[in-house]
């Protein structure tokens, strides 16, 4: 019962940021808001039992993405309002195109209904031993590529974020 | 279970209390459906979905892909726990890494196009459209 509550609590809260981040005039209450969403999501990870998720969730998210947009948004000061909102038929026609999409998951997931249910408190899998067992035991070679991903993406960026011409 | 977590994080889970807990919470946890989560994931995105769509501020679009890529993550975290399959959160993990570089990439573009056009609004790049 009281995880149900929690469960709700977390939900109701990233949902209302989630809108809130669309809402926002400013680009900067969108940063803020975002994060408060991604602490919500990484509570869910604690829900279901995964916490090595949760602690990177919160690193990597919470700590590295979210500081690069803030950075984005202070040093070029971007924190003005929209010169130009889109007219109010297309923000119409999105709305009513993401009502439809919404729609058809729910009617995708209405007949579903999982087999060998467990309950995720009592697994064991989201613990920091047993997923670095399976993440450099058979998982070794797509964590040395990712790796190299992301010496690729540093350097792209440097060269993006360079002044002169090359 | 929000306390047996907290619990199996500092390594003390051998006491006899918390195997008790754990067994009165069996009987009481397994409340929360995957329906649930499915439902709460399906929102999310499409709350991403009309981001990308109504915006056009450029960060914001990119805010909203971020939202798309959390309730992916999230729901194939609850798959997995609800499978006992580990797969499923190592997926996760990769999902993370690749979010991370393309927002890395996409912020350094958003830089670049402030720099040449003095706006992040993305209507002004309609160079290619036709």
């Amino acid at each position: 019962m009281f995880t149900k509550y929690i469960f709700f609590f977390l939900s109701v809260l990233a949902l209302y940021s989630a809108v809130m981040v669309l809402v926002s005039k400013k680009p900067i209450h969108s940063v803020l808001f975002l994060t408060l969403a991604f602490f919500a999501i990484a509570g869910h990870y604690v829900l279901l039992n995964a916490q090595f998720l949760a602690v990177v969730h919160v690193i990597v998210y919470a700590g590295a993405i979210m500081v690069l947009f803030l950075f984005t948004v202070m040093l070029l000061n971007l924190n003005a309002d929209e010169r130009s909102p889109k007219p109010a038929w297309v923000n119409f026609i999105a709305f009513v195109a993401g009502c439809m999409l919404m729609l058809t998951l729910v009617g995708v997931f209405r007949g579903y209904d999982i087999r060998v249910a467990q309950d995720p408190s009592l697994s064991q899998i989201g613990l920091v031993k047993n997923l670095g067992r399976i993440l450099y035991h058979d998982y070794l070679v797509p964590f040395e590529l990712s790796s190299v991903l992301f010496l690729t993406a540093m350097v792209g960026a440097v060269l993006l974020g360079k002044k002169e011409q090359l | 279970m929000f306390y047996c977590s907290i619990v199996q994080v500092f390594k003390i889970q051998n006491s006899k209390f918390i195997v008790q807990y754990s067994i009165f919470m069996m009987n009481t946890l397994n409340s929360i459906p995957i329906h649930y989560y499915l439902i709460f994931c399906s929102l999310i995105f499409c709350i991403g979905v009309f981001g990308v769509l109504i915006k056009r501020n450029a960060l914001v679009i990119l805010m909203s892909i971020e939202l798309m890529i959390n309730s992916i993550n999230l729901l194939l975290a609850a798959f997995s726990a609800y499978t006992n399959d580990p797969a499923g959160q190592i997926f996760v993990f990769f999902i993370m890494v690749v979010a991370a570089a393309e927002v890395a990439i996409g912020l350094a573009i958003v830089v670049l196009i402030f720099r040449t056009t003095h706006s992040i609004d993305i209507n002004v790049l309609n160079k290619l459209k036709w």
